[in-house]
């Protein structure tokens, strides 16, 4: 299992396969709470490559089926925007 | 999941686990949390976690100074980082009378050992140099308030509770709560009933539902705010800039990344979505305090509900129609800062001891009696 050890499951936020188990194991069951307790899926890419890995980490450690795993909420605005350009939208209405 | 508890506490957030937690080391057993949902899944985890002990009334400066108190030890008390930062709190003077206001708040925190300060322009641009100085004509600062992960915060409660005994039920949600000659009996989940005769209301949005359950009947009512987290950056200021007359706070958290919230109006509801108008607003309002965030880039934004009362301070005690119901909701927006105090004092409540604060002016029959607690300080 050494060789394991620092496999970075999160690139947005550095978080390692090893974090994620501990964080399993401290008594994160959810998805929702791995994310508030890590970051992972807080980045830029909201969770896009990292929420499938961990959910099927999830899955092995409860035993369940993956499809039992849900899914963290992605929130707006999805794509990173600048406050200039949200500001030229507001002044592009008037 | 057990069938019979000294304790039920409804709600896994700030105040249950916290309350939870101090009441597990009072040395009482066999306490059980019931949370609907995840853990942080409702106000707290959604929150700013801003802890601000620049308030205008002995109470809220007691509570508020008190946690301070706790914040500072917490990581070693809970064994858990919980990314506290004391950056202060730097509080915007518009005009005069705000200036006025702010004096007299002053003199009340001097009384309870906290360190606040009127400061001119001058003296906030050397604490945050990036301030728009035709936007103020004066500030409050206080160095030893700040700001913790509020998801940290939630855990490090809940798995210290848990450590000393305590039994949280996730994805367990309290459905009706048993009522036999003027006693509580138990608590039906949507898991099965557990026997108690205390029951604890920590349900944060839901407070009136669950008071309902008990048959009590509380004003409070859930109001949609909304925050935004930004790209982190290089390290700008460390305080909390804020603003009561705009109704905004902002604060750049140890990860780099700003957040700030904005107050709108809003008819109650327990609607969670964010908005687009929210960002407009926010955006628009923040750059004129606060030019340089003309290049902060947002990348999430969500909102979470205030649970409000009519004088926007909590309900907390044990309900007078009904012994064995305690409550400790209707925080508004400063259930956070002052969660680690009251659950604390309320857990003294529950346990028969003498509260270390006196809280009796939170109980909810002042709503009938017009015993309003008329707090200068707070955001709405
Ligand atoms: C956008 C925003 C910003 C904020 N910023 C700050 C800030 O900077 N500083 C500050 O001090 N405060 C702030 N607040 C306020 C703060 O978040 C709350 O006052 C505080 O978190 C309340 O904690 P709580 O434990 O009472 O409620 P919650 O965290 O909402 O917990 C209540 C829990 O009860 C559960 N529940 C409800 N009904 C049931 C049921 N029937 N059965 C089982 N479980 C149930 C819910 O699922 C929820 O998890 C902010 C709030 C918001 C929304």
């Amino acid at each position: 299992m050494e060789e394991k050890k620092d496999i970075v499951i999160c690139r947005c936020e550095d978080i390692t396969l090893d974090m994620i188990r501990e964080c399993i194991r401290n008594g994160a069951d959810n998805l929702e709470e791995i994310k508030r307790t890590l970051r992972c899926g807080m980045g830029p890419c909201q969770g896009t490559t990292c929420m499938p890995l961990i959910r099927k980490e999830l899955a092995r450690y409860l035993g369940v089926s993956i499809d039992e795993i849900e899914m963290p909420t992605k929130r707006p605005p999805l794509l990173v925007t600048k406050f200039e350009t949200i500001l030229e939208g507001v002044e592009g209405e008037e | 999941m057990r069938s019979s508890a000294n304790v039920v506490i409804i709600g896994g957030g700030i105040i249950g686990s916290a309350t939870a937690y101090y009441l597990a080391g009072l040395g009482i057993k066999d306490i059980v949390i019931l949370e609907r949902s995840y853990l942080s899944s409702g106000a707290t985890g959604r929150c700013g976690a801003g802890v601000r002990q620049q308030w205008g009334l002995d109470m809220n400066c007691q509570l508020a100074k008190a946690s301070v108190d706790i914040f500072e030890n917490l990581r070693e008390e809970l064994d858990y980082d919980i990314e506290y930062r004391q950056g202060g709190y730097l509080v915007l003077a518009h005009n005069e009378t705000q200036v006025e206001q702010f004096k007299r708040n002053l003199s009340v925190q001097a009384k309870y050992n906290i360190p606040s300060r009127l400061i001119s322009v001058k003296e906030a641009l050397e604490i945050c140099p990036y301030l728009d100085t035709s936007r103020f004509i004066a500030a409050t600062f206080c160095p030893t308030d700040g700001h913790a992960n509020p998801f940290l915060t939630n855990y490090a409660y809940a798995n210290a509770a848990s450590r000393l005994g305590v039994e949280i039920n996730k994805f367990t949600e309290a459905r009706e709560i048993l009522i036999e000659k003027g006693r509580i009996t138990g608590v039906v989940t949507d898991q099965g009933t557990i026997r108690t005769s205390i029951v604890v209301n920590a349900a944060g949005g839901y407070s009136r539902e669950v008071a309902a359950m008990a048959g009590i009947t509380i004003p409070t009512y859930s109001e949609r705010h909304q925050i935004l987290v930004t790209e982190p950056i290089e390290p700008l200021f460390q305080t909390m800039v804020i603003s009561f007359q705009i109704g905004i706070y902002t604060q750049q958290v140890p990860h780099g990344s700003f957040i700030m919230g904005i107050s709108e109006k809003e008819e109650p509801s327990h609607n969670i979505n964010a908005s687009w108008h929210f960002l407009e607003y926010m955006v628009g309002q923040a750059v004129q305090i606060l030019p340089i965030f003309k290049r902060l880039r947002v990348v999430r934004q969500w909102a979470g509900s205030y649970n409000k009362t009519p004088d926007a301070q909590p309900i907390v005690g044990e309900a007078e129609d009904l012994p064995g119901f305690f409550q400790a909701v209707g925080f508004s927006g400063h259930g956070f800062m002052i969660g680690p105090s009251t659950s604390k004092v309320l857990a003294q409540m529950i346990a028969g001891q003498p509260p270390e604060i006196d809280v009796s002016p939170l109980t909810y029959k002042r709503f009938q009696t017009g015993k309003l607690i008329l707090e200068p300080s707070v955001v709405g």
